[in-house]
């Protein structure tokens, strides 16, 4: 089961991606397409190995097997200085946010102007707290360190972070898991808008189905390291899947187990 | 356990190490020399390894010039020790004491502090985020503070000779009453710049061991808090061990001829 998109449409591709820890197989011959300019959402229970599958996509866990492939070219197989060049498409909004936490919240917005693009510092300030507003955040807030903000504020200034270079692909790892409803909305707002007007890559992992619903263009389940379902957002509720059915619906009894002692 | 299992596992485990260490340093010096160079973060660092650990240099220099003029009173014949004194504390602070106490001190302050700093980094996927923004973890990390550790750690035990000899000499001249100006003369007529020199040159190589073994540790530490105080003990007593080893086969080397 697989996106189905002319090869001139596809931005990356996995095949057969295969990754274990010790002798914990997280990535089970995961393959997965990912359309030009659309937002694909990534649905899967915890520890279904989401945040390895984003990560070996960055190179920052490499993969036993299988290939990966970002504009045709294989990122498993490059060498540093060409992974850094593949790299500076990339923004990452990471699960736990991970912002330097020597850095004024506003220098980590503006990090990837000021070191990737060697933006004027003063210049980059602006963009910077230009993208911290659109995600809610004032202008005193800039100022404050990454330890003085709440979770849900940490999460905003990673996702303002992650698009504040206009990158060609944006990868959020649950981008609204901490956040009120309201915020939550206009956070899938900001990333409908990413894709839609800077025409970027979107590739988003969340286990809340309103937001998978609204900023999705295409949906895939994982399940045990491997990709079990893939479709467009329509096509879920009908998916005639019964795993992609009971997450969906957030139903405990189905063909997904948890492990869990009952009372 | 099978005791040739347990010392096979030992050797394989440090083989390994030194390998990882080994590729580790090579990276290191091959991104100090490919441009660009991040200036600001070198000052930064040379802040804070360098000019913090200035008082804690200075103290230990000063009290170890003193207790070294006491010693060499008390062990020598006391008649005409004026000139042993003055002549064995500068030899001695500025060859061995001076940078091995100072390389030491520095070892506990600042490759704890690296370690700490970029441990805590890795854990919390920092480090994984300044590749994910364009910017290689090495350059940003690794070679601003190994650069700025080979520069001041000198300078530091440079100072720390000075505050060395001075020691001796307030010991010398005020509890063992001896004649200033004779101090003085035959310290200055004995002292050739190849001792400081040498004591200099030691020092820089500290400074790296001190840099690499800090940012290797952090770089490599695993899980949470504990790992990250695993690496702050490990860059402490591995530097240090390391700076010591270095010292000798260093003395051998310089003063074999
Ligand atoms: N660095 C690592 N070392 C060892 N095991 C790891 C590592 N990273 C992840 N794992 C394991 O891989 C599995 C998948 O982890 P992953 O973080 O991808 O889960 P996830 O799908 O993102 O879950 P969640 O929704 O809870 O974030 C987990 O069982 C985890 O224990
Ligand atoms: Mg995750």
């Amino acid at each position: 089961m697989n996106i189905s998109v002319p090869a001139k449409d596809i931005k990356i591709e996995l095949k057969n991606v295969h990754k274990r820890f010790g002798k914990k197989i997280v990535l089970h011959d995961l393959s997965l397409t990912i359309p030009k300019g659309k937002s694909l959402v990534v649905i899967g229970g915890s520890g279904s190995g989401k945040s390895v599958m984003l990560k070996s996509i960055l190179g920052i866990i490499r993969p036993e097997k299988g290939s990966i492939k970002v504009d045709g070219k294989d990122v498993t197989k490059l060498s540093t200085s060409e992974r850094e060049k593949t790299l500076r498409k990339f923004g990452m909004l990471f699960q736990n946010a991970a912002l330097f936490d020597s850095l004024p919240v506003w220098e980590n917005v503006a990090f990837g102007l000021i070191q990737g693009r060697n933006m004027k510092r003063k210049d980059a300030k602006e963009i910077a707290l230009e993208k911290l507003g659109q995600v809610g955040l004032t202008t005193e807030i800039g100022d404050l360190y990454p330890a003085e903000l709440s979770g849900g504020m940490q999460k905003r200034v990673g996702l303002a972070r992650a698009i504040a270079t206009d990158p060609e692909i944006i990868f959020f790892d649950e981008p609204t898991t901490g956040l009120d409803p309201i915020m939550a909305d206009v956070i899938n707002d900001l990333i409908v808008n990413s894709v839609q007007k800077l025409g970027a890559t979107a590739l988003s992992i969340t286990h809340d189905m309103a937001s998978a619903r609204k900023i999705a263009d295409y949906i895939a389940m994982i399940y045990k390291g491997e990709i079990i379902w893939a479709g467009t957002r329509d096509e879920v509720d009908n998916s005639g899947n019964e795993y992609v059915d009971q997450f969906i619906h957030g139903r405990a009894d189905g063909p997904i187990k948890m492990d869990v002692l009952k009372p | 356990m099978n005791p040739l299992a347990i010392i096979g596992n030992v050797v394989i485990t440090a083989l390994g190490e030194t390998g990882r260490l080994s590729l580790f340093t090579w990276r290191a010096v091959t991104h100090i020399l490919r441009p660009p160079l991040y200036w600001r973060l070198i000052g930064q660092q040379m802040m804070r390894i360098g000019y913090f650990s200035l008082p804690v240099v200075a103290l230990t220099a000063f009290f170890t010039g003193g207790v070294l003029a006491l010693q060499i009173y008390y062990g020598s014949d006391q008649f005409n020790s004026e000139s042993i004194v003055a002549t064995i504390v500068a030899l001695g602070i500025t060859r061995e004491l001076g940078p091995v106490l100072g390389g030491l001190m520095v070892a506990g302050r600042a490759a704890a502090a690296i370690a700490a700093e970029l441990g805590t980094m890795r854990v919390t996927e920092q480090i994984d985020a300044l590749s994910t923004l364009s910017t290689n973890p090495f350059k940003y990390l690794v070679v601003p503070r190994v650069i700025a550790a080979v520069i001041t750690l000198p300078a530091l035990v440079f100072i720390g000779d000075v505050i060395g000899i001075f020691g001796g000499f307030v010991v010398g001249t005020q509890t063992l009453d001896f004649n200033a100006g004779v101090y003085i003369k035959t310290t200055v007529d004995f002292l050739e710049l190849d001792d400081i020199t040498s004591g200099l040159i030691k020092s820089a190589i500290f400074g790296f061991i001190i840099a690499m073994m800090g940012c290797y540790q952090g770089f490599h530490s695993r899980g949470g808090a504990q790992g990250v105080g695993r690496a702050t003990t490990n860059a402490v007593v591995s530097s240090s061990i390391l700076i010591l080893a270095a010292n000798y086969v260093m003395t051998s080397l310089f003063f074999s001829s």
